[in-house]
């Protein structure tokens, strides 16, 4: 069953205040295979373990439906480095 | 012919013995992960250096991030002997309990020492920062490599 992006999308910005925000689908548009980039002050002093371990909390009956599921987390200043 | 390249020990996630369960229905509740499903993960995390839970076998990667994580291992240099691999593509209750007792929704899963590491994503970040070389290398999983970085006499 495919994902509803929209539902993923409201589901984060519900719970951590996200400067940016993307959701790729990478699974040729059938909706299983997601990659999303999050950008968020809340990733601030957290271990990539503790990041990731806390999207998926968030996102746990999303993730379940999905076939795979990829995160990239950065605070503001990381995502600004990598810009450069 | 397909080696299994889980231990025995982990064969009993497959066909459980004595469950001491009260009643056939109640043993469906307990279906997520039993005690001894537990007992059995944790002893196998902890059997070698690195514990890696995958999609398919190192020779025959079933997944992309399966495959992804294998490559970045052999990158490295992860010797065979010190590395511990099994299939949840092979053994349906391993591909459920391993989610539940690392309270991770994926596979691949990385464990180092006893410890989780974590997913793909994860492995390959660290990989980029430097940072997986460090944790290997202060596991004794690959040797420290002397950096020849300043000119000698």
């Amino acid at each position: 069953m495919p994902i509803d992006v929209a539902a993923l999308e409201a589901a984060i910005r519900e719970a951590i205040l996200i400067t940016t925000l993307e959701i790729e689908d990478q699974s040729s548009g059938c909706g299983e295979s997601y990659a999303v980039v999050l950008v968020s002050e809340a990733f601030q002093g957290k271990s990539t373990l503790a990041r990731h371990r806390m999207v998926n909390n968030l996102l746990k009956s999303h993730i379940a439906q999905m076939h795979a599921f990829s995160q990239k987390t950065y605070t503001p200043q990381q995502y600004e480095e990598l810009k450069k | 012919m397909f080696r299994p390249l889980f231990n025995s020990s982990l064969r009993t996630l497959a066909r459980p013995t004595s469950l001491r369960l009260p009643t056939p229905a109640l043993a469906l509740a307990y279906r997520t992960l039993t005690t001894e499903a537990r007992a059995t993960i944790q002893n196998a995390v902890k059997a070698a250096p690195v514990v890696l839970f995958m999609k398919g076998t190192p020779d025959a990667p079933q997944c992309g991030f399966s495959r992804a994580v294998v490559q970045v291992l052999d990158l490295h240099g992860v010797p065979a002997e010190k590395m511990q691999t099994y299939n949840v593509l092979a053994d349906a209750e391993l591909r459920s309990g391993i989610k539940e007792f690392s309270e991770w929704p994926t596979v691949p899963q990385i464990y180092i020492n006893g410890e989780f590491v974590g997913g793909c994503d994860i492995l390959l970040g660290m990989h980029q920062s430097g940072e997986l070389e460090t944790l290997l290398e202060n596991n004794n999983v690959i040797p420290k490599v002397e950096e020849s970085a300043q000119p000698s006499s």
